[in-house]
């Protein structure tokens, strides 16, 4: 049995793994759908901006799916009062999604105006959204939520809001979109590419303050210590590696060095989710009220056998997945190019060192 | 009155995901299948038709996705003590799901998209085949999930939990693979009856002779066979599910056809006005075909609606184990129905099509009205058919092991009612903007679909 009983653990943090993953994949195309309306100075940008993420976002999302999957599976207590308790959050960012994932289809069948111009908001507000809810939800579950004696989180969307969940949500959001706009200056070139440099400074400068915020107000706060938690000292290292990447980040992007900045924004989400799990551990559902009222890992966790099949389907076919969603940002490397006439038409371009970016629209 | 709202919030989320899960299955196959046609043959004819359908196939499964990420959630929303009672089994197929088949449709069809002209050909056309791929396997996984509610195999149940004592059987389940094929199948037919639709009346709006018309007609053809083909495997699959569903769940059989009291050599009623529990108005029936679909025997025995409940209360407890009879009778019938008129359908164009004179097809607006028609009636059966099946086991959530009232959350009614009435708000909208798209897609025909519409694509400018 002993060796066994690990894989409770080990479930645990391979969905940490994926919440992770999905933050980090979805963020910057949650990003670049916020930072676009304020780097795009016409429709050739907002197209650019677009396609930037156009190849990729869908299976960005499927890590959502398979978090959400993989929940339900090896912790079916968590999957079912997590969502049963942060209910009209989940709902929130489910009619967000919706209207993002339709915009991306919808907006470029038809070509006018006023239509795009509501596919654009749409695509804004469902990225907006979930960037914001997120954060905040994330911050509610390592804050510790209010629990019944029977593990139920009973407080509503209202009891979601908390202070500290606010500043994680507007956290979050500073986050993604200075990845997003990290990203979007990786992928284009030009004068798009600087303003999205010069919007990665901004929100970099907010996220540093914001994210550094969050961490200090979850670990000044505390909660009932659960028995078998990591020392805090831990989960408080690795944020500040995270916060750390924030901060580096900002001054890469300030001297136009999209590769580290990228991979800098990159650390500093992996490394968040890695403190918020490392901190609720061995919690899944930590209580603010009373430690014995929270879910923990092995109070919620699946059958040796659910778990083992679960592990071995993993084993085989993540690297399969992993192989051929790194193929498709393999074949889409390419940065973005406007093009240089007529316009409708575009061109694609090597690395805009080499390729001489015309001047046309605004800088 | 949490239970009321939950049970309709999801089968509207499940019956307007629905529409667009068999449309695009379908379609992706129909899609690569064309795709592959113009690959082999170089054949500028099927490659314009496999872009137009792609078009087509892309606007569909947009929302086909946003509303399957909804279902996802679904269960932990509004069905959490179900999630609870069953995540050990029930979880691993949709985890398996997402990590085999989401992640494969999703990422192969951003390469399909915008790989056009990027990738090499045969490659772009194996992105294709890897996303009919990946929407084939989801299929596979969902239904292995449903499966195990309809008929519950390799299980144990521990402190109020089914866990899982055997994935292989979960895998084996008889139920599983009878409603595998009946649901792929029905895919295609549905594809299919679109494609058939489609084409025939887009073949009529182009000049006689033109290049363009020829195709439509091409596909016309095409379709006709391949939906009656399709059609008559779905007849077939569903009749290997009735005797499945006699073994396993008695009660739906015997509601499919209102039988009260169990009969040897039992008759089928096509039709029937008046009380269904009592001595009816009017009624056609067909002698011992009942016991030919439940038993394969002209006089087996089919067991009736009363020993049933006697036999259930029997074994569960008192309490009523007898579904919505009308609902369960009329859907049966109407899926039936509706499958019956498309094989006719397609057998008509399949006959007018005869002897490679393909503008006989083009000539007859009868068949023109009646195929644009037809694009309903795989729709009609899709939707009837997952009623029946969902309706037919009611009361049971997870067949002979929990009911679905014990099943629902314990969130407010005023939540439930917020997020159903949203629900209901934002898909009405989605739904029409889609269905305009579409039309307006269709209207487009197979102009802008060659190489000239390539400029902005091949630089990754699609959208």
């Amino acid at each position: 049995m002993a060796p066994f009983a690990d894989l409770n653990t080990t479930w645990f943090a391979l969905i940490g793994l994926l919440w992770a993953g999905y933050l980090f994949l979805e963020g910057f195309d949650f990003g670049v759908s916020v930072v676009s309306p304020f780097v795009s100075k016409d429709e050739i940008d907002r197209r650019t901006c677009l396609n930037a993420i156009g190849p990729v976002w869908d299976g960005n999302e499927v890590w959502l799916l398979t978090a959400g999957g993989a929940t339900f599976a090896a912790f079916p207590l968590w999957y079912a009062r997590l969502f049963n308790g942060f209910y009209l959050a989940l709902f929130l960012i489910l009619l967000a999604l919706i209207a993002r994932g339709v915009s991306f289809e919808f907006r470029a069948k038809v070509d006018d105006p006023k239509w795009r111009r509501t596919w654009d908001w749409a695509n804004f507000g469902g990225s907006l959204v979930p960037a914001i809810v997120w954060g905040a939800a994330f911050t509610d579950l390592v804050h510790g939520v209010p629990l019944s004696p029977d593990g139920r989180y009973y407080a509503g969307l209202i009891g979601l809001l908390h202070p500290v969940a606010l500043v994680g949500g507007l956290a979050s959001l500073a986050l993604f979109v200075l990845h997003g706009s990290v990203f979007l200056s990786l992928k284009t070139s030009g004068a798009l590419a600087a303003r999205a440099r010069h919007a990665a400074v901004v929100s970099g400068v907010a996220a540093s303050v914001l994210v550094t915020a969050a961490v200090v107000w979850v670990a000044a706060a505390g909660r009932p210590a659960v028995d078998g938690s990591v020392p805090g000292a831990l989960p408080l290292v690795i944020a500040i590696v995270a916060i750390a990447g924030v901060v580096l980040s900002t001054l890469f992007i300030a001297r136009g060095n999209d590769g580290r900045a990228f991979l800098a924004t990159g650390v500093a989400i992996l490394a968040l989710m890695g403190a918020v799990f490392a901190r609720m551990f061995p919690a899944v559902l930590p209580a603010s009220n009373r430690a014995a009222n929270g879910l923990t890992i092995a109070g919620a966790a699946s059958q040796h056998n659910t778990l083992l099949v679960m592990t071995v389907v993993a084993a085989i076919f993540t690297p399969f997945v992993l192989a051929y969603q790194g193929w498709s940002y393999w074949v889409f490397r390419q940065r973005l190019t406007r093009p240089v006439a007529p316009a409708g038409t575009v061109t694609t371009g090597l690395p805009p060192v080499a390729t001489a970016t015309p001047a046309a629209g605004s800088a | 009155m949490q239970l009321l709202l939950a049970r309709w919030e999801f089968s509207v989320v499940t019956v307007f995901h629905f529409f667009f899960v068999p449309l695009t299955i379908g379609l992706a196959f129909l899609v690569a299948l064309m795709q592959t046609l113009a690959y082999k043959r170089g054949d500028a004819g099927w490659d314009r038709l496999s872009r137009f359908f792609g078009r087509l196939f892309l606007i569909e499964m947009a929302v086909g996705i946003v509303t399957g990420i909804v279902l996802e959630f679904q269960f932990g929303l509004n069905w959490s003590a179900y999630s609870v009672f069953v995540g050990n089994i029930f979880g691993a197929p949709l985890a398996i799901e997402a990590l085999l088949a989401f992640f494969m449709e999703s990422t192969f069809i951003g390469l399909w998209i915008f790989g056009r002209g990027r990738l090499s050909p045969r490659l772009h056309l194996a992105t294709i085949w890897m996303v009919s791929l990946g929407t084939t396997l989801s299929a596979l996984f969902i239904l292995a999930a449903n499966s195990w509610m309809q008929h519950p195999v390799g299980y144990k149940v521990v402190h109020g939990q089914a866990v899982l004592t055997n994935f292989w059987l979960l895998l084996g389940n008889p139920m599983l693979w009878g409603s595998f094929a009946h649901t792929v199948l029905g895919a295609l037919a549905t594809a299919g009856a679109v494609v058939l639709g489609i084409s025939a009346w887009r073949a009529h709006r182009e000049p006689r002779g033109s290049e363009h018309r020829n195709s439509f007609l091409r596909a016309s053809r095409f379709a006709a066979f391949f939906t009656g083909v399709a059609t008559v495997l779905v007849a077939i699959s569903g009749d290997v599910q009735a005797r499945l569903m006699d073994v396993y769940q008695p009660m739906k059989m015997a509601a499919a056809e209102a039988l009260y009291t169990t009969k040897s050599g039992a008759s089928f009623s096509i039709l029937t006005i008046g009380n269904l529990k009592q001595k009816p108005i009017f009624q056609i029936r067909i002698p011992h075909l009942l016991s030919l679909i439940a038993d394969l025997s002209w006089n087996g025995q089919v067991q009736g609606i009363n020993n049933i409940q006697a036999a259930e209360v029997a074994k569960h407890g008192a309490g009523s184990y007898i579904p919505v009879i009308p609902l369960t009778y009329w859907s049966f019938r109407v899926m039936v129905g509706a499958g019956i008129l498309l094989i006719l359908l397609s057998a008509w164009g399949a006959w007018l099509a005869r002897g490679n004179n393909l503008e006989r097809l083009g000539e007859s607006r009868w068949f023109r009205r009646a195929a644009l028609w037809g694009i309903a009636l795989p729709f009609i059966a899709n939707t009837t058919g997952w009623i029946f099946t969902e309706i037919g086991r009611q009361p049971w959530i997870v067949y002979g092991l929990m009911t679905t009232a014990k099943g629902v959350s314990t969130v407010t009614t005023a939540d439930i009612a917020l997020t159903f009435i949203a629900f209901i708000l934002v898909y009405t909208i989605i739904g029409a903007v889609d269905a305009w798209l579409f039309v307006r897609a269709a209207r487009l025909g197979l102009d802008g679909t060659g190489e000239e519409a390539e400029g902005a694509e091949l630089a990754g400018l699609v959208y």
